[in-house]
């Protein structure tokens, strides 16, 4: 289980304007301006949950999972995660989490795979046995076989992230801290890593907690989603949710028959290329708008979705960019 | 990070950095261009010792000093600040935070593992030392010979803890790197690397008697070269342990603000 209480985090940041004079003058005096990363975000994350951290760029993301993981001390709050105190990076605590960052890698860079695994059995003290069932169940998951002997260094990307998730998980941790473990990665090994991921989670009941660019990672793994902005909690709940919060109409997809149909009081049209149109509708007319579709227009290929998350969180941050603007 | 823990790691820490010392040929080559300063140094020092002795130095003994200092480099040298500074830049060095084992001991273990192949380019110069000086610049006292292996361990423990103390200071500076062009400066007068330390000049020399560079390479090079007597080797003993406790305490020292000011700015 993981607890945060009013997590606080604030970061020091040296400030000084261009110029050379500036550059001479901040030797000997500088300036700091205080930048609240995370500013009083407080959730509970029961065992066994999949919840998906979004937010823009700088939001305060990566600075709540380095503060859950034990990297970074928090300014102010309270923070438990499986009953440790992160920060102290207690033995027992650290067997219990791992923390994956896409863009940072544990495999020692000219040596096969297999020796990290080795140095991590070493180091986290697993069981030979225990070793073995673990690195064989990964191995037939992630599909290892053929990298197990290849130096780091010649794995491609996709290669590369599944050793580092095999290289987190060899320790059989029972919280997952994923930093965009996705980012750069086909379509075909974004899948790959999601079905591990939810195996995992799955088979042993494991606590995980995901940030990604990718909203299609997210939507597919994450029943619980927690948007962070500007250090700021601004949803916590299901994904059905915050649209329903956000945005409740639903978008209804489909090609004409005809291309002069009257559209004007089916709801407002989105999208015209051709006779591909997508409109807005509201729940409360949907059934009204479908029937019309299929019956008196007959339209061809009709698909009636949830607006895109993209558009949700753009609408979101948007949103709460104009109040900031505002100072109402 | 418990001591047990890392005690029972450590045949594995130690053979993935067998594996590492060989996977780092590049590495390898810049140990080899370093240590062959020594090299230089004797033809150096040998022309200046060409009209005879100098300082009490015959060519014989300059020979047999810098080859001693060769194979004490070898043996004893540290570059692991380079990888601390490194890691602590590109953000890596938290992947070592969230693992059980202190880094330094992780470390440590990695760079020890590389000793022995270091041995086995050392030992032909060993041999080349014994036959050109024909012995008469060697040490011979069983008490000596006997100290030289504790006093190359802990050689390289000093170096390896004050690297590490350089290398952690990338926790506060962006560019720790030039405080490696200091230390080396340092490093090559004060050690006894360039040259003897008893033909440094007076107020250097004294400084140099009671800085800890000495005990990184002097001190075992004046234990196979130099006839001491009991109670100099002993004192010389003491004073490395010292050293080596107060190399590694430093390191300690600045690896735990270094990590407190990483957990509150962020890397």
């Amino acid at each position: 289980m993981i607890r945060a209480r009013d997590l606080v985090k604030n970061f020091k940041v040296h400030k000084r304007p261009p110029g050379f004079a500036s550059a001479l003058r901040s030797l000997f005096h500088r300036t700091y301006e205080t930048v609240k990363a995370v500013d009083g975000v407080s959730f509970t994350i029961e065992r066994g949950e999949r919840v998906g951290f979004l937010g823009p760029n700088g939001a305060g993301k990566t600075t709540t999972l380095k503060v859950l993981s034990g990297l970074l001390h928090p300014t102010s709050g309270e923070v438990t995660v499986e009953d440790h105190i992160p920060f102290k990076r207690q033995t027992a605590f650290l067997e219990k989490i791992t923390l994956v960052m896409g863009q940072k890698s544990q495999l020692i860079w000219d040596l096969p795979p297999a020796e990290t695994y080795a140095l991590n059995r070493a180091v986290f003290a697993v069981p030979e046995a225990q070793y073995k069932a673990t690195l064989g169940e990964l191995t037939e998951l992630l599909d290892l076989g053929p990298l197990m002997n290849k130096p780091a260094r010649q794995l491609s990307l996709g290669e590369r992230m599944k050793c580092e998730l095999a290289a987190a998980l060899l320790h059989r941790p029972t919280t997952l801290f994923l930093d965009e473990p996705t980012i750069g990665l086909d379509v075909a090994m974004q899948l790959a890593i999601r079905d591990f991921i939810r195996r995992y989670n799955q088979t042993h009941e494991a606590t995980v907690i995901l940030t990604s660019h990718y909203m299609d990672d997210v939507v597919a793994l994450c029943p619980r989603i927690i948007v962070i902005d500007a250090g700021t909690l601004i949803h916590d709940g299901d994904l059905r949710g915050l649209i329903k919060a956000m945005d409740p109409d639903k978008r209804v997809s489909f090609t004409l028959a005809n291309a002069d149909d009257d559209l004007s009081k089916l709801g407002s049209i989105l999208t015209r290329d051709g006779q591909r149109v997508t409109l807005r509708v509201s729940e409360r007319e949907l059934p009204g708008v479908v029937s019309h579709l299929l019956g008196p227009l007959a339209v061809g290929d009709l698909a009636i979705e949830d607006p895109p998350l993209e558009d949700i969180l753009r609408q979101l941050f948007g949103q709460r960019a104009k109040e900031k603007e505002s100072p109402a | 990070m418990s001591i047990g823990r890392a005690f029972r790691a450590m045949p594995t820490m130690l053979r993935v950095g067998v594996a590492e010392t060989v996977a780092y040929r590049a590495e390898f080559l810049v140990w080899i261009l370093t240590t062959t300063i020594p090299l230089v140094m004797l033809g150096l020092w040998n022309a200046v010792a060409a009209q005879g002795t100098f300082k009490g130095y015959s060519q014989a003994d300059f020979t047999a000093y810098f080859l001693a200092t060769l194979i004490v480099r070898n043996v004893a040298g540290s570059w692991v600040g380079w990888q601390v500074g490194e890691e602590i830049r590109m953000g890596t060095m938290s992947m070592r935070l969230l693992r059980p084992v202190h880094p330094f001991v992780a470390l440590a273990a990695s760079h020890a593992a590389s000793i022995p192949f270091r041995c086995v380019v050392a030992l032909p110069v060993a041999f080349i030392l014994l036959i050109s000086s024909g012995g008469s610049s060697l040490a011979t006292e069983p008490l000596q010979l006997a100290m030289l292996a504790p006093a190359l361990l802990m050689a390289w423990l000093i170096t390896f803890a004050i690297m590490f103390a350089i290398g952690a200071l990338a926790f506060f500076l962006t560019r720790a790197m030039g405080l490696f062009s200091l230390y080396f400066l340092l490093f090559m007068l004060l050690s006894g690397y360039l040259m003897p330390i008893d033909i440094l000049p007076g107020p250097i020399r004294v400084v140099a008697e009671w800085l800890p560079f000495r005990y990184m390479v002097s001190f075992p090079v004046e234990l196979m070269t130099k006839s001491m007597s009991t109670t100099a080797v002993l004192e010389q003993l003491a004073l490395q342990v010292g050293w080596t406790i107060a190399s590694i305490a430093i390191a300690m020292f600045v690896w735990r603000r270094g990590v407190r000011r990483f957990e509150s700015v962020g890397g």
